[in-house]
């Protein structure tokens, strides 16, 4: 039987396997990552709230049915999993990572949660984020920041931080994240670990606390590019809840894996895109980007330079849409129904009218990012500016899709640095909020066309020696040639270098 | 500082000196078994809260999906309006606070309304008024709040509030209408005559019950005066919560009054939102608001755009009913009544029966004459509608055939609609069990005329000379004899023949 | 405002109408949010630079190019009218603040109702 430590290091692949195999039981699985997480989360703080019992009672479920001899319930039967606290579960409480939701829980299931659970993978527990999902550095989580475990003084990225410290610090070998503007390819990119964003309507958003409901996008993230195709193929699919989200068959995408894994990329058409490097992407960053460049033309693709011209607004119209959709989703945290009530009489305060305690109940439960959103969406779409601004930022993405479209005329692919900048120090930026958005500037193009993108470790920037991630980008539903070049890529690194570069990230001391 | 007017000028005074400018919204809860965008019951009257759901509660992480009859409604609707129906059109939110609107926006339409461009004619006092429509859009209905500890509460006096989200997210169309000009002293009743005939329209589309009483119907007027012959349009108010047909015609009526005497006093008529008071007649401004509004309306992202297929439009406009006041009048000429007697039949709520008896096979004057006079006595003293009887059109018509073929006299008929009131049964499975069949057997009867004659010589004789009118002695006697089970028309026809005299 | 939305789409440019203090102050009223002095002093600066960045859009914005609002355009996604099992009302008001007599209890509503 496998130590507790050598099961959090196996991939949720093998982990299902064994799990199947009856080599190891689920319950030892899901009890060894708690453990994991009582050991090294006081540092990590990924996890805002962790469903021990609930897990336990799952894993006992998945169990059970193998001793039954019942056929296991997906690839991942038993496999733990992160769930980023912006996904709603029955029985979990949701915050989103903020004060307004403190103690709210939730009496329904996301889609995507049922899928999990339906497909026998055990949930521990909700991981933390920047509040509402605003932010690249999970500082903005009304509940403190969560540590990279690459370097505790550093971020892990956001908004999906969590999810993504939760991977690298090996508490869990699969997580959920949510991308908005890069909030599952930045996280990946700055702690050594893999996640994709799917095409806009891959996954349904039923249950998901919205964000900006044109851009939010669930997805999976994981260390290697099978598990994180995997748990792709669980989540993704139609959802007549969700009237966004694509009514066509999930795409194949473990296959592509495999092809990928065989075949490599010989006779694929990568594109490199010339706008997404330069000016503001830290030289090792850079570096370790042409490196990947490199070894994806020794591997036999054909490399070609394409041209998006209109991206350098793509910033400028994704604060435009992304406010002006957030001060109206956000809304609905009012104080009437559930969350926070403060001001009212019944709270102590001397508030005596619905109003006056809507407005200081949100006052109070906000944080600074998400009311400076707030304030800037209610700007943007009130009379008189709507199409100076949110009309103006519709056209830009058309523009941006274009460019897309004009590139993918070229190339089958087209890849870019994850983050222009690997992890940077607690409190860097927090008083920047310009300096913040730049972290998504490479993932922010991909989030207003809504193609399938994702963030694979391209190696560790030998200025920082922190980890850097790889861009793929696929046109719209094409998940299956991303994955593939994702998969070729990453069996390179490991022919090179012996393990995927999330093996490479520092053991965590143990409190016990 | 001028004095505030809180006078009413002359009704006619008013009208001779200013014109009438109306606008009517009219909000209609469609008639679907579920909410707009989510699949909790519409049924009025619930416990508080039972119909709810993460969508219309608006709880985080929720998302909306559209209703598709609620659409193919709001397009029959627009085409019955005589409407142009968008080829392509999205919903969109309606930014503003309110705690019984738990999203705080409201999921509705702004400027791609499904339907557009279309007109109602309606009847005035006998000429067609047309009132054009400027829109009818889809949207969603908000919760309902409840005023408690407050002096008599009212909003403003109440210490707290409590909400029931059963009505939020119940389909609503809003049916607005472009300015009404050229009124001039029938406005009120042009308001009224308009809303009665959206509402007899609805109703025969099947798409709402236009319970204007339950809310599911509501009028809001907008009305402004200006100077008699002025283009320039003056400043217009809104009354809200004009809940019956009447209040309509008094609210525009009493805008009127009201705006008159302001602007004859030189003061300004404020825009703002009036509340109707059935109690008094009168509106009141509501509590004005610190900012004007503004919606923030955009495109609803979590929704996709809505293309009705031309073919299913077509189909709709295919399947639509005959209109109302179409039908009555072809109803009213096939039954030959008189305006009087269609009218009545109005009243009572009595076409649909009354057709629905002659297509039963019962002649329309029997039809009209049960239901109106007989049934309409029975419902009367059972405190319910007609309709609501326990009797189907069909089993009065079986009750008029046997009158037809003599089987039953009209006073056995009331004895057999009784039983069938009273759950026997079918009108033969009365007629039987409580063995009501007339005596039609004319051997038998023959034999009672032929005695009533011999016991009656001299009122014979006098029949045979020419006096018909004495048969009636006979016949009463004959029908005496028979216990009341004889046709009385068929012992007058039997007596009549066996004295020899034509009848 | 302070400023129209002319000068925002101008010919060209991109400077955008620097926010006050009062604008802000009216944004946050109908963003239902109470703020401080001091967080008004900070967001009249921090949104004033976050406009001028974001008023680029409206530089290549052009009248005849059709706005993006859904990456993968779908039309006509409908449900049926078929009643879906919902909550209970105990459920309903599990996450309330406040509730009575099967509802929601909250502070005095004022204003019309819309």
């Amino acid at each position: 039987m496998s130590t507790s430590r050598e099961l959090t290091r196996l991939t949720a692949a093998d982990l299902a396997t064994q799990v199947r195999d009856g080599a190891v039981s689920a319950v030892e699985v899901t009890q060894a990552h708690l453990d994991r997480i009582g050991a090294v989360d006081g540092d990590v703080h990924a996890f805002l709230h962790v469903s021990g019992e609930s897990a336990l009672a799952q894993a006992r479920t998945v169990d059970d049915a193998n001793a039954r001899g019942a056929s296991p319930a997906s690839a991942l039967a038993g496999v733990p999993l992160a769930l980023k606290d912006i996904v709603v579960q029955m029985g979990s409480p949701a915050t989103a990572g903020s004060k307004i939701l403190q103690g709210w829980m939730p009496p329904y299931n996301a889609t995507v949660t049922q899928r999990l659970l339906d497909a026998g993978i055990v949930i521990l527990g909700k991981t933390n984020l920047d509040e509402f999902a605003m932010g690249s550095s999970t500082e903005n989580s009304a509940y403190g920041p969560s540590r990279n475990p690459w370097d505790l003084t550093r971020v892990p990225g956001g908004s999906g931080g969590g999810s993504a410290a939760a991977l690298a610090a090996f508490e869990a070998p699969l997580a959920i994240g949510t991308d908005t503007g890069g909030s599952i390819r930045q996280p990946a990119s700055v702690t050594g670990t893999v996640g994709a964003k799917p095409t806009y309507g891959g996954v349904s958003r039923y249950g998901v606390i919205a964000l900006a409901s044109s851009l939010d996008q669930v997805g999976p993230c994981a260390r290697t590019v099978l598990d994180t195709a995997l748990l792709h193929e669980v989540i993704a699919g139609h959802d007549p809840r969700d009237s966004t989200s694509i009514d066509r068959p999930v795409p194949r995408v473990v296959d592509a894996v495999r092809r990928g894994q065989t075949d490599g990329v010989a006779g694929m058409k990568i594109g490199v895109v010339k706008e997404l490097q330069g000016e503001g992407y830290q030289s090792g960053v850079m570096q370790s980007f042409n490196a990947a460049v490199a070894a994806l033309t020794a591997a036999g693709a054909e490399i070609v330079e394409v041209s998006c011209p209109h991206f350098e607004y793509a910033l400028a119209a994704y604060y435009l849409i992304l406010p002006s959709e957030c001060s109206s989703n956000l809304a609905r945290f009012d104080a009437m129904r559930y969350g926070l009530r403060v001001g009212d009489i019944a709270s102590g305060g001397s508030l005596v009218s619905a109003e006056d305690v809507m407005a200081a109940t949100r006052g109070a439960g906000f944080g600074a990012e998400v009311k400076r959103r707030i304030i800037l969406g209610t700007y943007a779409l009130s009379a008189g500016y709507y199409d100076a601004y949110y009309g103006s930022a519709l056209k830009v993405r058309t523009l941006i899709r274009q460019d897309f479209e004009n590139a993918y005329a070229a190339a089958d692919v087209l890849i870019s640095p994850a983050s222009p900048v690997t992890a940077f120090r607690l409190g860097e930026k927090v008083d920047d909020p310009m300096a913040m958005y730049l972290n998504d500037l490479a993932t922010i193009p991909g989030s207003l066309a809504g193609i399938p993108a994702m963030s694979v470790p391209s190696g560790i920037a030998s200025d920082t020696r922190l980890p850097v991630g790889l861009q793929i980008m696929g046109p719209a539903l094409g998940e299956e040639q991303m994955y593939r070049v994702a998969a070729a890529f990453e069996a390179g690194y490991v022919a090179t270098h012996g393990a995927v570069v999330a093996d490479a990230a520092p053991e965590l001391e143990v409190r016990t | 500082m001028t004095a505030v007017v809180t006078g009413l000028m002359d009704y006619d005074e008013a009208i001779e000196r200013f014109d009438p400018v109306m606008g009517l919204e009219v909000h209609v809860e469609l008639g679907t078994v579920t909410k707009m965008f989510c699949g909790c019951s519409t049924e009025f009257g619930a416990e508080p809260n039972t119909q709810v759901c993460p969508v219309c509660l608006a709880l985080p992480g929720a998302m909306p999906a559209i209703n598709q009859l609620a659409v193919e409604f709001a397009i029959r609707i627009g085409l019955a309006l005589n409407c142009q129906i968008a080829s392509w059109c999205r919903m969109s939110r309606k930014n503003y606070f309110y705690p019984d609107m738990p999203k705080n926006y409201q999921i509705s339409q702004y400027d791609e309304p499904i339907a557009f461009n279309g007109y109602l004619d309606v009847d005035v006092n006998g000429e067609t008024v047309r009132v054009e429509i400027e829109r009818a859009h889809m949207e969603e209905d908000t919760g309902k709040s409840l005023h408690v500890g407050g002096r008599d509460g009212r909003i403003g006096g109440a210490e707290y509030s409590l909400l029931d989200y059963n009505r939020a997210g119940v389909p609503l169309v809003e049916i607005v209408t472009k300015p009404i000009f050229g009124t001039k002293a029938t406005a009120p009743a042009v308001a009224r005559a308009y809303v009665g005939a959206l509402r007899d329209l609805l109703l025969s589309l099947g798409v709402s019950d236009v319970r204007m009483d339950q809310g599911s119907l509501r009028c809001d007027a907008n009305l402004s005066l200006t100077p008699a012959g002025n283009p320039v349009m003056g400043t217009r108010t809104e009354t809200k919560n004009v809940n019956s047909l009447r209040s309509v015609e008094r609210a525009v009526r009493y805008e009127i009054t009201r705006q008159g005497a302001r602007l004859a006093a030189g003061e300004l008529v404020k825009q703002e939102t009036r509340h109707f008071d059935e109690s008094t007649g009168t509106t009141a401004p509501g509590r004005s608001k610190e900012t004007a509004e503004d919606y923030r309306y955009f495109p609803e992202p979590d929704l996709v755009p809505i293309a009705p297929d031309p073919a299913w439009v077509e189909s709709i406009r295919a399947a639509l009913p005959e209109l109302p006041w179409v039908r009555r009048a072809r109803l009213q000429e096939s039954w030959g009544l008189t305006d009087l007697e269609m009218r009545d039949l109005l009243a009572a709520d009595a076409v649909d029966l009354v057709e629905a008896t002659v297509a039963a096979g019962a002649p329309p004057a029997e039809a009209r004459s049960w239901w109106s006079a007989y049934l309409g006595q029975q419902a009367n003293v059972l405190g319910v509608a007609l309709a609501e009887l326990s009797i189907t059109p069909v089993q009065l018509a079986r009750v008029i055939a046997l009158v037809g073929q003599g089987s039953l006299n009209a006073k056995i008929a009331r004895q057999v609609i009784d039983g069938v009131l009273a759950g026997e049964g079918d009108p033969d499975e009365v007629v039987a069990a409580r063995g009501l069949a007339v005596v039609s057997d004319d051997s038998a009867l023959q034999t009672e005329v032929d005695a009533a004659l011999a016991a009656n010589p001299d009122v014979a004789e006098r029949i045979r000379s020419g006096k018909v009118q004495a048969v009636g002695a006979v016949v009463g006697a004959v029908m005496k004899a028979t216990k009341g089970q004889a046709d009385a028309g068929k012992v007058r026809a039997l007596v009549l023949r066996t004295l020899g005299v034509p009848g | 405002m302070s400023s129209s939305a002319d000068s925002v789409a101008g010919d060209g440019g991109s400077a955008a109408p620097a926010l006050t203090r009062g604008d802000v102050d009216h944004l946050a009223h109908l963003a239902r949010l109470d703020l401080t002095d001091g967080e008004l002093d900070i967001y009249v600066g921090q949104l004033s630079v976050i406009l001028d960045s974001v008023a680029a859009v409206t530089k290549v914005a052009a009248a005849d190019i059709e706005p993006t609002t859904h990456a993968v355009p779908l039309t006509n996604v409908f449900r049926p009218d078929v009643r879906i099992p919902g909550l209970t009302q105990q459920q309903a008001l599990s996450g309330a603040p406040s509730a009575q007599d099967g509802r929601f209890r909250v502070p005095q509503i004022l204003g019309e109702e819309q």
